[in-house]
């Protein structure tokens, strides 16, 4: 069985963002980089696939500049066989479409029998990619998936929807699934498979053998949105914030009385 | 300006957000039309043409079967914008209309400034203006982001629809979350924990500083995911959506999805370490303290 896996690398969420001298995007320097946390679902529930169906091949796939060698490693320790890197330093202003296609144009002709991605980015968050390779393919595409299974050639998942509602719905291979928050527990990667995914196929393929489209979006700018009016900040010892909130659930709400 | 509605259908339901779509095209000023996979037994209050297809033939869910009929529908009217909820439905249907229109999809819009829309970034923290390069457009907006200025009244001119496209992905019924635990919606005080507990242990104390104020404990989706608390004590979208006259939210980002759960609190106390975290825009007092430290003190001093 042939397995793909789409990652991507994003800041961590807790960092202090700056707006970019271009005012396109955020500054991407001293920021700390982490794997998209949807994905890290993605490669558990491939590995996991991997070790149900035995004989398999499972490549994980990440498009970005040379930094997002180091998320892919992590894969690789996590349990994927080998990483082809698309090498773009732009991957940033790439829209959906785009890395859609590249990743389309990659798994085009290549017998994967299924294919996992998160259901969306921490950074972008457009939650297209996914469904958008499945689309370009021609392939069968269940999104936002929090249960899934693989038997007799089917693909059995349950799909979140709004309220705690699940819906349960299958299709056949060839599919794709994008994995929601939750779908399993990611493993930590081991000492020992860190030391043997520095043995693993890494290959890096440059932008423009993939690239064959143009953005149908693009950024006008990116800037801070506006704090809620009156919303106050306190800062300072923990005794005095303790004393202040006090203060004002006794001022401003009816909770103390 | 034209749009096309696509409007949603639940285990026989219209979905609220449907009117949001009406209502955001008012606000562009915007003549509409509307799309359902339904039922004639329950229309959508919509003064307008409404393309229905029948859900009991279609499936409520069959995402290449709505495709076309939704492409069918494009064709007659030929909106200029199309416009889904970004929902479990919306986000599952949208790329793949748009890729067969060869239009962008702008996803989870909050805003339109001066016709341009825009959208979240990183966690809320940011906002990015999206310039879209093709004729035709489709969007997703981001629920409760345009909210209702007015009550839905009308009743749509029917024009029934259908299509013969083969099924790829079956549906095989909706799963109900598990019922029992507690019902968040009535709490008048909840406090929540959020990932920046940090570990299983730290629940103790946000459960804590729950009592001293008489309230319940709720939990952000990490903390439920890692099993740590119970799905019942989850607020946000996938969770309980609530509205206390106080909500703590003890080391909690802040994202979309949680805050749609309870930006209906009459107050909200945020603890977090990051003075930049999104939930400082909706919180009335953002506290900037390591809950660890504070909450203590706070349950010792509530107590005393
Ligand atoms: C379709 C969909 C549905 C979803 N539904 C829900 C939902 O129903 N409910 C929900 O909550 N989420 C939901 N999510 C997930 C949501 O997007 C976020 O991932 C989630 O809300 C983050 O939870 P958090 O704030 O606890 O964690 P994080 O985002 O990781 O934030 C942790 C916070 O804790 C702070 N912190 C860290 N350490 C400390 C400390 N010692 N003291 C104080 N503060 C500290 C950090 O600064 C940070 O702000 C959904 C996502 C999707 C895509
Ligand atoms: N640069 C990238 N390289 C590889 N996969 C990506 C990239 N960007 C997005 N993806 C995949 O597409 C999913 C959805 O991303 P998005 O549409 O940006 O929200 C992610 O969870 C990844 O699995």
């Amino acid at each position: 069985m042939k397995i793909l896996v789409c990652i991507k690398q994003v800041p961590d969420m807790e960092s202090k963002f700056k707006v970019a001298a271009s005012g396109t995007w955020y500054d991407d320097s001293d920021l700390a980089w982490r794997m998209n946390e949807y994905d890290e679902y993605a490669i558990e529930q491939a590995v996991q696939l991997k070790e149900q169906v035995g004989d398999s091949d499972l490549t994980v796939l990440c498009i970005g500049p040379q930094r997002v060698k180091e998320t892919m490693k992590k894969a690789l320790a996590m349990g994927c066989d080998r990483g082809l890197h698309v090498a773009d330093d732009n991957s940033h202003q790439k829209d959906p479409f785009e890395i859609a296609s590249m990743i389309a144009e990659f798994a085009r002709n290549k017998g994967f029998d299924l294919i996992f991605t998160g259901m969306q980015s921490q950074d972008r968050g457009s939650a297209q990619v996914g469904v958008l390779v499945a689309e370009l393919l021609n392939l069968p595409s269940i999104s936002t998936i929090v249960d899934f299974t693989f038997a007799g050639g089917r693909v059995s998942a349950k799909r979140e929807l709004e309220g705690g509602l699940k819906a349960r719905v299958s299709c056949a291979t060839p599919a794709l699934v994008t994995c929601q928050l939750g779908l399993n527990t990611p493993r930590y990667p081991t000492l020992p498979n860190i030391m043997k995914a520095k043995k693993k196929e890494l290959l890096s393929v440059e932008v423009s053998e993939l690239l064959k489209v143009e953005a149908r979006q693009e950024t006008g700018k990116i800037y801070f949105p506006e704090k809620k009016a009156g919303g106050l900040v306190l800062e300072g010892d923990v005794n005095d914030l303790a004393d202040q909130l006090i203060q004002i659930l006794k001022d401003k709400t009816a909770v103390l009385a | 300006m034209k749009t096309l509605l696509v409007a949603e259908y639940r285990d026989g339901k219209l979905s609220g957000s449907t009117y949001e779509l009406v209502d955001f095209a008012r606000k562009l000023g915007a003549d509409s039309a509307m799309f359902l996979v339904g039922s004639d037994s329950t229309l959508p209050q919509y003064d307008g043409t409404l393309y229905l297809a029948d859900s009991g033939k279609h499936s409520e869910f069959n995402p290449a079967v709505h495709k076309q009929l939704l492409l069918d529908v494009i064709a007659k009217e030929e909106p200029d914008m199309v416009v889904f909820s970004h929902s479990s439905y919306g986000w599952d249907l949208a790329p793949r209309v748009a890729l067969a229109l060869g239009a962008a999809h702008v996803s989870e819009v909050v805003e339109i400034v001066d016709g341009v829309p825009v959208v979240p970034v990183c966690n809320s923290k940011l906002r990015r203006e999206v310039r879209v390069k093709t004729a035709q457009t489709v969007v997703s907006l981001q629920s409760g982001a345009f909210g209702l200025s007015s009550d839905p009244v009308g009743s749509p001119r029917v024009g029934k629809i259908d299509s013969n496209a083969a099924t790829q992905v079956v549906f095989g019924g909706y799963e109900e979350a598990e019922a029992g635990g507690v019902d968040l919606s009535k709490a008048e005080i909840i406090v929540s924990a959020g990932r920046g507990i940090g570990k299983p242990e730290n629940l103790a104390m946000v459960e804590g500083l729950a009592k001293a104020l008489k309230g319940e404990y709720g939990a952000s989706r990490p903390v439920v995911d890692s099993e740590w608390a119970d799905h019942s004590r989850q607020v946000g979208t996938t969770g309980q959506t609530v509205s206390p006259k106080l909500y703590v939210a003890c080391g909690i980002s802040g994202a979309i999805q949680h805050l749609a759960g309870m930006k209906k609190s009459e107050f909200v106390i945020a603890i977090n370490t990051d003075k930049d975290a999104p939930i400082g825009e909706i919180a009335d007092v953002l506290a900037v303290a390591d809950l660890k430290q504070l909450v203590p003190i706070l349950t010792e001093k509530l107590s005393a």
